[in-house]
Protein backbone atom coordinates (compact mmCIF):
# COMPACT_ATOMS: atom_id res chain seq x y z
CA UNK A 1 0.00 0.00 0.00
CA UNK A 2 2.74 2.45 0.98
CA UNK A 3 4.61 1.45 -2.19
CA UNK A 4 1.62 2.50 -4.21
CA UNK A 5 1.34 5.71 -2.28
CA UNK A 6 5.01 6.50 -2.90
CA UNK A 7 4.59 5.76 -6.59
CA UNK A 8 1.64 8.15 -6.75
CA UNK A 9 2.81 10.97 -4.51
CA UNK A 10 6.46 11.62 -3.77
CA UNK A 11 7.33 15.16 -2.83
CA UNK A 12 10.98 14.65 -1.77
CA UNK A 13 13.39 16.98 -3.60
CA UNK A 14 10.32 18.81 -4.82
CA UNK A 15 12.03 22.17 -5.20
CA UNK A 16 14.76 20.75 -7.42
CA UNK A 17 12.20 18.91 -9.55
CA UNK A 18 10.10 22.01 -9.87
CA UNK A 19 13.04 23.98 -11.24
CA UNK A 20 13.80 21.15 -13.63
CA UNK A 21 10.25 20.80 -14.90
CA UNK A 22 9.03 24.36 -15.05
CA UNK A 23 8.73 23.91 -18.82
CA UNK A 24 6.11 21.20 -18.29
CA UNK A 25 4.14 23.50 -16.04
CA UNK A 26 4.23 26.31 -18.58
CA UNK A 27 3.14 23.86 -21.26
CA UNK A 28 0.24 22.79 -19.07
CA UNK A 29 -0.81 26.39 -18.50
CA UNK A 30 -0.71 27.27 -22.19
CA UNK A 31 -2.65 24.17 -23.15
CA UNK A 32 -5.17 24.80 -20.37
CA UNK A 33 -6.02 28.22 -21.75
CA UNK A 34 -6.42 27.03 -25.36
CA UNK A 35 -8.20 23.80 -24.45
CA UNK A 36 -10.60 25.43 -22.02
CA UNK A 37 -11.49 28.11 -24.54
CA UNK A 38 -12.13 25.83 -27.51
CA UNK A 39 -14.00 23.40 -25.26
CA UNK A 40 -16.86 25.88 -24.96
CA UNK A 41 -17.51 25.60 -28.70
CA UNK A 42 -16.98 21.83 -28.66
CA UNK A 43 -19.91 21.70 -26.23
CA UNK A 44 -22.23 24.17 -27.99
CA UNK A 45 -21.55 22.56 -31.37
CA UNK A 46 -22.00 19.09 -29.91
CA UNK A 47 -18.61 17.85 -31.13
CA UNK A 48 -17.39 15.78 -28.16
CA UNK A 49 -17.43 12.55 -30.13
CA UNK A 50 -15.73 14.20 -33.10
CA UNK A 51 -12.92 15.33 -30.77
CA UNK A 52 -12.31 11.71 -29.85
CA UNK A 53 -12.27 10.72 -33.51
CA UNK A 54 -9.80 13.47 -34.41
CA UNK A 55 -7.51 12.44 -31.55
CA UNK A 56 -7.29 8.82 -32.78
CA UNK A 57 -6.26 9.94 -36.25
CA UNK A 58 -3.85 12.39 -34.67
CA UNK A 59 -2.39 9.44 -32.76
CA UNK A 60 -2.01 7.57 -36.05
CA UNK A 61 -0.20 10.58 -37.49
CA UNK A 62 2.09 10.84 -34.47
CA UNK A 63 2.89 7.11 -34.62
CA UNK A 64 3.61 7.34 -38.33
CA UNK A 65 5.78 10.40 -37.65
CA UNK A 66 7.73 8.37 -35.12
CA UNK A 67 8.13 5.40 -37.45
CA UNK A 68 9.23 7.36 -40.49
CA UNK A 69 11.34 9.82 -38.52
CA UNK A 70 9.24 12.83 -39.57
CA UNK A 71 8.60 13.80 -35.97
CA UNK A 72 5.78 13.06 -33.55
CA UNK A 73 4.55 16.64 -33.45
CA UNK A 74 4.43 17.12 -37.22
CA UNK A 75 2.75 13.74 -37.65
CA UNK A 76 0.10 14.41 -35.04
CA UNK A 77 -0.73 17.82 -36.52
CA UNK A 78 -1.09 16.35 -40.01
CA UNK A 79 -3.28 13.52 -38.69
CA UNK A 80 -5.45 15.93 -36.68
CA UNK A 81 -5.98 18.38 -39.50
CA UNK A 82 -6.82 15.59 -41.96
CA UNK A 83 -9.40 14.11 -39.59
CA UNK A 84 -10.85 17.53 -38.75
CA UNK A 85 -11.22 18.37 -42.45
CA UNK A 86 -12.86 15.04 -43.30
CA UNK A 87 -15.34 15.34 -40.44
CA UNK A 88 -15.95 19.03 -41.17
CA UNK A 89 -16.52 18.57 -44.90
CA UNK A 90 -18.57 15.37 -44.84
CA UNK A 91 -20.50 15.72 -41.63
CA UNK A 92 -22.48 18.93 -41.51
CA UNK A 93 -25.38 17.20 -39.74
CA UNK A 94 -24.89 15.63 -36.33
CA UNK A 95 -25.95 12.14 -37.41
CA UNK A 96 -23.64 12.04 -40.44
CA UNK A 97 -20.84 13.44 -38.34
CA UNK A 98 -21.20 10.75 -35.72
CA UNK A 99 -21.11 7.94 -38.24
CA UNK A 100 -18.07 9.42 -40.02
CA UNK A 101 -16.31 9.81 -36.67
CA UNK A 102 -17.15 6.23 -35.73
CA UNK A 103 -15.70 5.02 -39.03
CA UNK A 104 -12.51 7.10 -38.73
CA UNK A 105 -11.80 6.25 -35.10
CA UNK A 106 -10.94 2.53 -35.28
CA UNK A 107 -9.16 3.11 -38.59
CA UNK A 108 -6.90 5.72 -36.99
CA UNK A 109 -6.27 3.66 -33.89
CA UNK A 110 -5.44 0.58 -35.97
CA UNK A 111 -3.09 2.53 -38.21
CA UNK A 112 -1.36 3.98 -35.17
CA UNK A 113 -0.94 0.56 -33.55
CA UNK A 114 0.52 -0.79 -36.78
CA UNK A 115 3.09 2.02 -36.93
CA UNK A 116 4.02 1.55 -33.28
CA UNK A 117 4.37 -2.22 -33.71
CA UNK A 118 6.83 -1.64 -36.54
CA UNK A 119 8.74 1.04 -34.61
CA UNK A 120 11.89 -0.42 -33.06
CA UNK A 121 12.41 2.29 -30.41
CA UNK A 122 11.53 2.60 -26.72
CA UNK A 123 8.22 1.23 -25.54
CA UNK A 124 7.46 4.13 -23.16
CA UNK A 125 7.46 6.60 -26.05
CA UNK A 126 4.89 4.44 -27.83
CA UNK A 127 2.67 4.11 -24.80
CA UNK A 128 2.97 7.83 -24.09
CA UNK A 129 1.21 8.79 -27.32
CA UNK A 130 -1.93 7.05 -26.13
CA UNK A 131 -1.95 7.80 -22.43
CA UNK A 132 0.33 10.78 -21.90
CA UNK A 133 3.90 11.08 -20.73
CA UNK A 134 6.06 11.93 -17.78
CA UNK A 135 8.93 13.23 -19.81
CA UNK A 136 10.09 16.78 -19.33
CA UNK A 137 9.05 19.23 -22.04
CA UNK A 138 12.16 20.70 -23.66
CA UNK A 139 12.46 24.26 -24.97
CA UNK A 140 11.68 23.63 -28.66
CA UNK A 141 8.72 21.46 -27.66
CA UNK A 142 7.38 24.20 -25.40
CA UNK A 143 7.96 26.68 -28.21
CA UNK A 144 5.79 24.88 -30.74
CA UNK A 145 3.15 24.06 -28.13
CA UNK A 146 2.90 27.76 -27.25
CA UNK A 147 2.76 28.61 -30.96
CA UNK A 148 -0.03 26.13 -31.74
CA UNK A 149 -2.04 27.15 -28.68
CA UNK A 150 -1.50 30.81 -29.59
CA UNK A 151 -2.90 30.20 -33.07
CA UNK A 152 -5.93 28.45 -31.54
CA UNK A 153 -6.65 31.24 -29.06
CA UNK A 154 -6.12 34.08 -31.53
CA UNK A 155 -8.13 32.29 -34.21
CA UNK A 156 -11.01 31.79 -31.78
CA UNK A 157 -10.96 35.43 -30.70
CA UNK A 158 -11.18 36.60 -34.32
CA UNK A 159 -14.19 34.41 -35.18
CA UNK A 160 -15.73 34.51 -31.68
CA UNK A 161 -18.96 36.41 -32.35
CA UNK A 162 -19.95 34.95 -35.73
CA UNK A 163 -18.93 31.47 -34.54
CA UNK A 164 -21.13 31.86 -31.45
CA UNK A 165 -23.99 33.07 -33.64
CA UNK A 166 -23.55 30.19 -36.09
CA UNK A 167 -23.25 27.63 -33.27
CA UNK A 168 -26.18 28.81 -31.17
CA UNK A 169 -28.62 30.12 -33.75
CA UNK A 170 -27.58 28.84 -37.21
CA UNK A 171 -30.76 29.82 -39.08
CA UNK A 172 -30.80 33.47 -38.07
CA UNK A 173 -27.01 33.62 -38.40
CA UNK A 174 -27.30 32.47 -42.02
CA UNK A 175 -30.07 35.01 -42.60
CA UNK A 176 -27.74 37.71 -41.29
CA UNK A 177 -25.05 36.67 -43.73
CA UNK A 178 -22.74 34.81 -41.34
CA UNK A 179 -20.69 32.31 -43.41
CA UNK A 180 -21.94 29.34 -41.37
CA UNK A 181 -20.30 26.64 -43.46
CA UNK A 182 -16.94 28.39 -43.82
CA UNK A 183 -16.80 29.04 -40.07
CA UNK A 184 -17.52 25.40 -39.40
CA UNK A 185 -14.45 24.37 -41.43
CA UNK A 186 -12.27 27.03 -39.78
CA UNK A 187 -13.42 25.81 -36.39
CA UNK A 188 -12.64 22.18 -37.24
CA UNK A 189 -9.09 23.17 -38.24
CA UNK A 190 -8.56 25.07 -34.97
CA UNK A 191 -9.96 22.06 -33.13
CA UNK A 192 -7.51 19.79 -34.97
CA UNK A 193 -4.62 21.97 -33.77
CA UNK A 194 -5.89 21.93 -30.18
CA UNK A 195 -6.21 18.14 -30.29
CA UNK A 196 -2.66 17.74 -31.64
CA UNK A 197 -1.35 19.94 -28.81
CA UNK A 198 -3.33 18.06 -26.14
CA UNK A 199 -2.06 14.67 -27.29
CA UNK A 200 1.52 15.62 -26.45
CA UNK A 201 0.60 16.11 -22.79
CA UNK A 202 -2.29 13.81 -21.89
CA UNK A 203 -2.24 11.30 -24.75
CA UNK A 204 -4.74 10.48 -27.48
CA UNK A 205 -7.16 8.53 -25.29
CA UNK A 206 -7.56 11.28 -22.69
CA UNK A 207 -7.89 14.41 -24.84
CA UNK A 208 -11.54 14.79 -23.85
CA UNK A 209 -10.49 15.56 -20.27
CA UNK A 210 -9.06 18.87 -21.52
CA UNK A 211 -11.28 19.72 -24.48
CA UNK A 212 -14.65 18.68 -23.06
CA UNK A 213 -14.74 18.13 -19.28
CA UNK A 214 -13.79 21.70 -18.20
CA UNK A 215 -16.31 23.31 -20.57
CA UNK A 216 -19.00 20.82 -19.56
CA UNK A 217 -18.34 21.71 -15.92
CA UNK A 218 -18.47 25.46 -16.65
CA UNK A 219 -21.77 25.11 -18.53
CA UNK A 220 -23.21 23.33 -15.51
CA UNK A 221 -22.84 26.33 -13.26
CA UNK A 222 -23.18 29.29 -15.64
CA UNK A 223 -24.91 30.29 -18.86
CA UNK A 224 -23.20 33.67 -19.18
CA UNK A 225 -21.27 34.16 -22.44
CA UNK A 226 -18.49 35.78 -20.43
CA UNK A 227 -18.22 33.43 -17.46
CA UNK A 228 -18.50 30.11 -19.27
CA UNK A 229 -15.26 30.56 -21.27
CA UNK A 230 -13.44 32.09 -18.28
CA UNK A 231 -14.46 29.27 -15.95
CA UNK A 232 -13.71 26.63 -18.56
CA UNK A 233 -10.20 28.02 -19.04
CA UNK A 234 -9.67 28.18 -15.26
CA UNK A 235 -10.83 24.57 -14.83
CA UNK A 236 -8.59 23.27 -17.64
CA UNK A 237 -5.66 25.25 -16.28
CA UNK A 238 -6.13 23.94 -12.72
CA UNK A 239 -6.49 20.37 -13.98
CA UNK A 240 -3.35 20.49 -16.11
CA UNK A 241 -1.04 22.48 -13.87
CA UNK A 242 -2.35 20.72 -10.74
CA UNK A 243 -1.93 17.36 -12.41
CA UNK A 244 1.62 18.14 -13.47
CA UNK A 245 2.54 19.41 -9.98
CA UNK A 246 1.18 16.25 -8.35
CA UNK A 247 2.86 14.01 -10.90
CA UNK A 248 6.31 15.60 -10.66
CA UNK A 249 7.75 13.27 -8.05
CA UNK A 250 5.83 10.15 -9.02
CA UNK A 251 6.65 7.42 -11.48
CA UNK A 252 3.16 7.58 -13.00
CA UNK A 253 2.23 9.55 -16.18
CA UNK A 254 0.66 13.00 -15.82
CA UNK A 255 -2.63 11.95 -17.36
CA UNK A 256 -4.36 10.16 -14.44
CA UNK A 257 -3.82 13.21 -12.24
CA UNK A 258 -5.15 15.57 -14.89
CA UNK A 259 -8.20 13.44 -15.68
CA UNK A 260 -9.01 12.93 -12.00
CA UNK A 261 -8.81 16.63 -11.14
CA UNK A 262 -10.91 17.62 -14.14
CA UNK A 263 -13.46 14.94 -13.28
CA UNK A 264 -13.64 16.11 -9.66
CA UNK A 265 -14.21 19.71 -10.78
CA UNK A 266 -17.01 18.51 -13.02
CA UNK A 267 -18.51 16.51 -10.15
CA UNK A 268 -18.51 19.54 -7.86
CA UNK A 269 -20.14 21.64 -10.61
CA UNK A 270 -22.86 19.04 -11.14
CA UNK A 271 -23.67 19.06 -7.42
CA UNK A 272 -23.65 22.87 -7.38
CA UNK A 273 -25.87 23.07 -10.45
CA UNK A 274 -28.52 20.84 -8.84
CA UNK A 275 -28.97 23.37 -6.09
CA UNK A 276 -28.96 26.25 -8.56
CA UNK A 277 -31.50 24.61 -10.82
CA UNK A 278 -34.01 24.25 -7.99
CA UNK A 279 -33.66 27.94 -7.29
CA UNK A 280 -33.87 28.87 -10.98
CA UNK A 281 -36.98 26.87 -11.70
CA UNK A 282 -38.51 28.70 -8.78
CA UNK A 283 -37.53 32.06 -10.27
CA UNK A 284 -38.90 31.05 -13.66
CA UNK A 285 -42.17 30.00 -12.07
CA UNK A 286 -42.49 33.29 -10.24
CA UNK A 287 -41.79 35.15 -13.47
CA UNK A 288 -44.43 33.16 -15.31
CA UNK A 289 -46.97 33.67 -12.55
CA UNK B 1 -41.09 40.56 -56.41
CA UNK B 2 -41.53 40.30 -60.16
CA UNK B 3 -42.53 37.22 -62.12
CA UNK B 4 -40.71 35.08 -59.56
CA UNK B 5 -40.39 31.34 -59.94
CA UNK B 6 -38.95 29.00 -57.35
CA UNK B 7 -37.94 25.40 -57.90
CA UNK B 8 -36.96 22.76 -55.39
CA UNK B 9 -35.16 20.08 -57.38
CA UNK B 10 -37.41 19.23 -60.32
CA UNK B 11 -40.53 20.57 -58.64
CA UNK B 12 -41.75 24.09 -59.31
CA UNK B 13 -43.16 25.47 -56.07
CA UNK B 14 -44.64 28.57 -57.66
CA UNK B 15 -44.07 30.74 -60.71
CA UNK B 16 -45.15 34.09 -62.10
CA UNK B 17 -45.42 35.49 -58.60
CA UNK B 18 -45.72 39.29 -58.39
CA UNK B 19 -45.77 40.65 -54.87
CA UNK B 20 -45.17 44.11 -53.48
CA UNK B 21 -44.95 44.70 -49.77
CA UNK B 22 -45.24 48.38 -48.91
CA UNK B 23 -43.65 49.87 -45.77
CA UNK B 24 -46.00 49.27 -42.85
CA UNK B 25 -48.02 46.66 -44.71
CA UNK B 26 -48.97 43.37 -43.05
CA UNK B 27 -49.16 40.46 -45.50
CA UNK B 28 -50.09 36.98 -44.31
CA UNK B 29 -48.71 34.04 -46.30
CA UNK B 30 -51.03 31.05 -46.15
CA UNK B 31 -51.08 27.68 -47.81
CA UNK B 32 -50.64 23.96 -47.48
CA UNK B 33 -47.51 22.34 -46.11
CA UNK B 34 -44.87 22.13 -48.83
CA UNK B 35 -46.44 24.91 -50.90
CA UNK B 36 -43.25 26.96 -50.65
CA UNK B 37 -44.05 29.40 -47.84
CA UNK B 38 -40.75 28.98 -46.01
CA UNK B 39 -38.90 28.84 -49.35
CA UNK B 40 -40.43 32.22 -50.20
CA UNK B 41 -38.80 33.69 -47.08
CA UNK B 42 -35.52 31.94 -47.91
CA UNK B 43 -35.61 33.48 -51.39
CA UNK B 44 -36.14 36.96 -49.95
CA UNK B 45 -33.23 36.34 -47.56
CA UNK B 46 -31.07 35.60 -50.60
CA UNK B 47 -30.51 32.00 -49.53
CA UNK B 48 -32.52 30.33 -52.26
CA UNK B 49 -31.95 31.60 -55.82
CA UNK B 50 -35.00 32.05 -58.01
CA UNK B 51 -35.40 29.98 -61.18
CA UNK B 52 -36.82 33.04 -62.90
CA UNK B 53 -37.80 36.62 -62.12
CA UNK B 54 -36.30 38.82 -59.47
CA UNK B 55 -36.75 40.08 -55.93
CA UNK B 56 -35.83 43.64 -55.15
CA UNK B 57 -35.62 45.11 -51.69
CA UNK B 58 -35.37 48.87 -51.12
CA UNK B 59 -34.54 49.30 -54.80
CA UNK B 60 -31.79 46.69 -55.08
CA UNK B 61 -31.74 42.95 -55.78
CA UNK B 62 -31.84 41.01 -52.52
CA UNK B 63 -28.59 39.64 -51.15
CA UNK B 64 -27.54 37.51 -48.22
CA UNK B 65 -27.15 39.07 -44.82
CA UNK B 66 -29.09 42.31 -45.29
CA UNK B 67 -29.45 43.73 -41.78
CA UNK B 68 -32.58 45.60 -42.78
CA UNK B 69 -34.51 42.36 -43.13
CA UNK B 70 -35.55 40.97 -39.75
CA UNK B 71 -36.14 37.23 -39.50
CA UNK B 72 -38.12 35.30 -36.90
CA UNK B 73 -37.41 31.61 -37.64
CA UNK B 74 -39.74 28.69 -37.07
CA UNK B 75 -39.50 27.44 -33.48
CA UNK B 76 -37.76 24.12 -33.04
CA UNK B 77 -37.74 22.27 -29.76
CA UNK B 78 -34.07 21.39 -29.70
CA UNK B 79 -32.28 24.52 -30.83
CA UNK B 80 -28.88 24.96 -29.25
CA UNK B 81 -30.12 28.49 -28.58
CA UNK B 82 -32.34 27.03 -25.86
CA UNK B 83 -29.32 26.72 -23.59
CA UNK B 84 -28.42 30.41 -23.47
CA UNK B 85 -30.09 33.27 -21.60
CA UNK B 86 -32.73 35.44 -23.20
CA UNK B 87 -30.61 38.58 -23.35
CA UNK B 88 -27.78 36.68 -25.04
CA UNK B 89 -30.19 35.51 -27.73
CA UNK B 90 -31.24 39.12 -28.38
CA UNK B 91 -27.59 40.19 -28.31
CA UNK B 92 -26.76 37.82 -31.17
CA UNK B 93 -29.07 39.93 -33.30
CA UNK B 94 -27.27 43.15 -32.33
CA UNK B 95 -23.71 42.36 -33.40
CA UNK B 96 -23.49 38.58 -33.80
CA UNK B 97 -22.27 38.78 -37.39
CA UNK B 98 -19.29 41.02 -36.67
CA UNK B 99 -15.76 39.67 -36.33
CA UNK B 100 -13.77 39.76 -33.12
CA UNK B 101 -14.59 38.72 -29.58
CA UNK B 102 -16.98 41.61 -28.81
CA UNK B 103 -15.70 42.69 -25.40
CA UNK B 104 -18.40 43.81 -22.96
CA UNK B 105 -19.55 47.37 -23.72
CA UNK B 106 -22.01 49.75 -22.11
CA UNK B 107 -23.43 50.88 -25.47
CA UNK B 108 -24.32 47.35 -26.49
CA UNK B 109 -25.77 46.56 -23.07
CA UNK B 110 -28.01 49.62 -23.40
CA UNK B 111 -29.06 48.54 -26.92
CA UNK B 112 -29.97 45.04 -25.70
CA UNK B 113 -31.81 46.47 -22.69
CA UNK B 114 -33.81 48.72 -25.00
CA UNK B 115 -34.81 45.79 -27.23
CA UNK B 116 -35.79 43.65 -24.22
CA UNK B 117 -37.88 46.54 -22.95
CA UNK B 118 -39.54 46.97 -26.36
CA UNK B 119 -40.79 43.37 -26.38
CA UNK B 120 -41.55 43.23 -22.65
CA UNK B 121 -38.90 40.60 -21.90
CA UNK B 122 -36.84 42.54 -19.36
CA UNK B 123 -37.88 40.62 -16.27
CA UNK B 124 -36.99 37.18 -17.63
CA UNK B 125 -33.94 38.17 -19.69
CA UNK B 126 -31.50 36.36 -17.39
CA UNK B 127 -33.37 33.06 -17.39
CA UNK B 128 -32.17 30.37 -19.84
CA UNK B 129 -34.42 30.24 -22.91
CA UNK B 130 -35.27 26.58 -22.31
CA UNK B 131 -37.12 27.47 -19.09
CA UNK B 132 -39.39 30.02 -20.81
CA UNK B 133 -42.82 29.50 -22.34
CA UNK B 134 -43.28 29.49 -26.11
CA UNK B 135 -44.73 33.00 -26.06
CA UNK B 136 -41.84 34.37 -24.02
CA UNK B 137 -39.37 32.74 -26.41
CA UNK B 138 -41.13 34.35 -29.39
CA UNK B 139 -40.89 37.78 -27.77
CA UNK B 140 -37.13 37.32 -27.49
CA UNK B 141 -37.02 36.25 -31.14
CA UNK B 142 -38.89 39.41 -32.11
CA UNK B 143 -36.49 41.48 -30.01
CA UNK B 144 -33.59 39.82 -31.79
CA UNK B 145 -35.11 40.57 -35.20
CA UNK B 146 -35.76 44.21 -34.25
CA UNK B 147 -32.05 44.67 -33.46
CA UNK B 148 -31.18 45.51 -37.08
CA UNK B 149 -33.87 48.25 -37.34
CA UNK B 150 -35.60 46.25 -40.08
CA UNK B 151 -37.58 47.69 -42.99
CA UNK B 152 -39.11 44.29 -43.59
CA UNK B 153 -39.92 41.58 -41.07
CA UNK B 154 -40.11 37.94 -42.13
CA UNK B 155 -41.91 35.70 -39.65
CA UNK B 156 -42.03 31.93 -40.21
CA UNK B 157 -44.92 30.36 -38.30
CA UNK B 158 -44.35 32.62 -35.28
CA UNK B 159 -47.57 31.34 -33.71
CA UNK B 160 -46.85 27.63 -34.15
CA UNK B 161 -47.18 25.64 -30.92
CA UNK B 162 -48.50 28.63 -28.96
CA UNK B 163 -51.75 28.64 -27.00
CA UNK B 164 -54.48 31.07 -28.05
CA UNK B 165 -53.58 33.74 -25.52
CA UNK B 166 -49.89 33.67 -26.47
CA UNK B 167 -50.88 33.75 -30.16
CA UNK B 168 -52.73 36.98 -29.58
CA UNK B 169 -49.95 38.54 -27.49
CA UNK B 170 -47.25 37.69 -30.02
CA UNK B 171 -49.19 38.79 -33.09
CA UNK B 172 -50.21 42.05 -31.39
CA UNK B 173 -46.57 42.67 -30.46
CA UNK B 174 -45.49 42.30 -34.09
CA UNK B 175 -48.38 44.46 -35.25
CA UNK B 176 -47.62 47.19 -32.71
CA UNK B 177 -43.98 47.44 -33.80
CA UNK B 178 -45.07 47.39 -37.44
CA UNK B 179 -47.27 50.42 -36.76
CA UNK B 180 -44.63 52.23 -34.68
CA UNK B 181 -41.60 51.56 -36.85
CA UNK B 182 -43.37 51.28 -40.19
CA UNK B 183 -41.77 48.08 -41.44
CA UNK B 184 -43.53 45.67 -43.79
CA UNK B 185 -44.42 42.23 -42.45
CA UNK B 186 -44.54 38.90 -44.28
CA UNK B 187 -46.20 36.55 -41.85
CA UNK B 188 -46.21 32.85 -42.71
CA UNK B 189 -48.94 31.00 -40.86
CA UNK B 190 -51.24 28.05 -41.37
CA UNK B 191 -54.01 29.66 -39.36
CA UNK B 192 -55.05 33.17 -40.38
CA UNK B 193 -57.48 33.76 -37.53
CA UNK B 194 -55.11 35.19 -34.89
CA UNK B 195 -54.00 37.89 -37.38
CA UNK B 196 -57.24 38.29 -39.33
CA UNK B 197 -57.87 41.75 -37.87
CA UNK B 198 -54.34 42.95 -38.73
CA UNK B 199 -53.64 41.72 -42.23
CA UNK B 200 -53.78 44.15 -45.12
CA UNK B 201 -53.46 41.41 -47.71
CA UNK B 202 -53.19 37.66 -47.95
CA UNK B 203 -50.95 35.59 -50.21
CA UNK B 204 -52.37 32.10 -50.55
CA UNK B 205 -50.09 29.41 -52.04
CA UNK B 206 -51.44 26.02 -53.06
CA UNK B 207 -50.60 23.43 -55.68
CA UNK B 208 -48.16 25.68 -57.57
CA UNK B 209 -50.83 28.39 -57.89
CA UNK B 210 -51.33 31.47 -55.78
CA UNK B 211 -53.74 34.31 -55.14
CA UNK B 212 -53.07 37.73 -53.62
CA UNK B 213 -55.66 40.09 -52.25
CA UNK B 214 -57.47 41.19 -49.14
CA UNK B 215 -58.63 38.45 -46.79
CA UNK B 216 -62.20 38.91 -48.03
CA UNK B 217 -61.16 38.51 -51.65
CA UNK B 218 -58.93 35.47 -51.21
CA UNK B 219 -60.55 33.49 -48.42
CA UNK B 220 -63.65 32.41 -50.29
CA UNK B 221 -64.87 28.98 -51.32
CA UNK B 222 -64.55 29.82 -55.03
CA UNK B 223 -60.97 31.10 -54.88
CA UNK B 224 -59.63 28.30 -52.68
CA UNK B 225 -61.48 25.60 -54.62
CA UNK B 226 -59.81 26.89 -57.75
CA UNK B 227 -56.38 27.02 -56.08
CA UNK B 228 -56.63 23.51 -54.70
CA UNK B 229 -58.51 22.16 -57.72
CA UNK B 230 -60.80 20.50 -55.23
CA UNK B 231 -64.02 21.21 -53.38
CA UNK B 232 -63.02 23.57 -50.56
CA UNK B 233 -65.49 25.35 -48.30
CA UNK B 234 -64.71 28.56 -46.46
CA UNK B 235 -66.98 29.11 -43.52
CA UNK B 236 -67.11 32.45 -41.76
CA UNK B 237 -68.47 32.41 -38.28
CA UNK B 238 -68.12 34.87 -35.37
CA UNK B 239 -65.43 36.76 -37.27
CA UNK B 240 -63.36 33.63 -37.78
CA UNK B 241 -62.48 31.82 -40.96
CA UNK B 242 -62.66 28.04 -41.13
CA UNK B 243 -61.35 26.24 -44.19
CA UNK B 244 -62.83 22.82 -44.77
CA UNK B 245 -61.64 20.24 -47.26
CA UNK B 246 -58.26 21.67 -48.26
CA UNK B 247 -55.87 18.72 -48.76
CA UNK B 248 -53.33 18.35 -45.90
CA UNK B 249 -54.41 21.72 -44.55
CA UNK B 250 -57.82 21.10 -43.09
CA UNK B 251 -56.31 18.89 -40.42
CA UNK B 252 -54.48 21.79 -38.79
CA UNK B 253 -57.50 24.01 -38.95
CA UNK B 254 -59.67 21.47 -37.22
CA UNK B 255 -57.10 21.00 -34.54
CA UNK B 256 -56.95 24.71 -33.85
CA UNK B 257 -60.62 25.27 -33.75
CA UNK B 258 -61.14 22.18 -31.67
CA UNK B 259 -58.83 23.84 -29.15
CA UNK B 260 -60.71 27.11 -29.39
CA UNK B 261 -64.14 25.65 -28.79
Amino acid sequence: MSDWWNALFDFSDYGALLALLHNSILAGAVLGIAGGLIGVFVMTRDLAFAVHGISELSFAGAAAGLLFGVGVVEGSIIGSLAAALIIGLLGSRARERNSITAVLMPFGLGLGILCLALYPGRASTKFGLLTGQIVAVDDPQLGWLAFVCGVVVLGLLVVWRPLSFASLDPEVAAARGVPVRGLSIVFMLLLGLAVAASIQIVGALLVLSILVTPAAAALRISSSPLWVPLLSMAFALVSLVGGILLALGSSVPISPYVTTISFLIWGVCVLASRRRKDRRTLVAREVAA
Amino acid sequence: MRDAELRLGARTLWSGLDLDVAPGEFVAVLGANGSGKTSLLRAILGQHPLAAGEIRFAGEPVHRGDRRIGYVPQQRGQDPAMRIRGRDLVRLGVDGERWGPGWPSAARRAHVDGLLEAVGATHYARVPVSLLSGGEQQRLRIGQALAGDPLLMLCDEPLGSLDLRAQRVVSELIDRHRAERGFGVLFVTHDVNPVLGMVDRVLYLAGGRFRIGTADEVLTSEVLSELYQAEVDVIRTHGRVIIVGAPDHSHHEHEHHGGAA
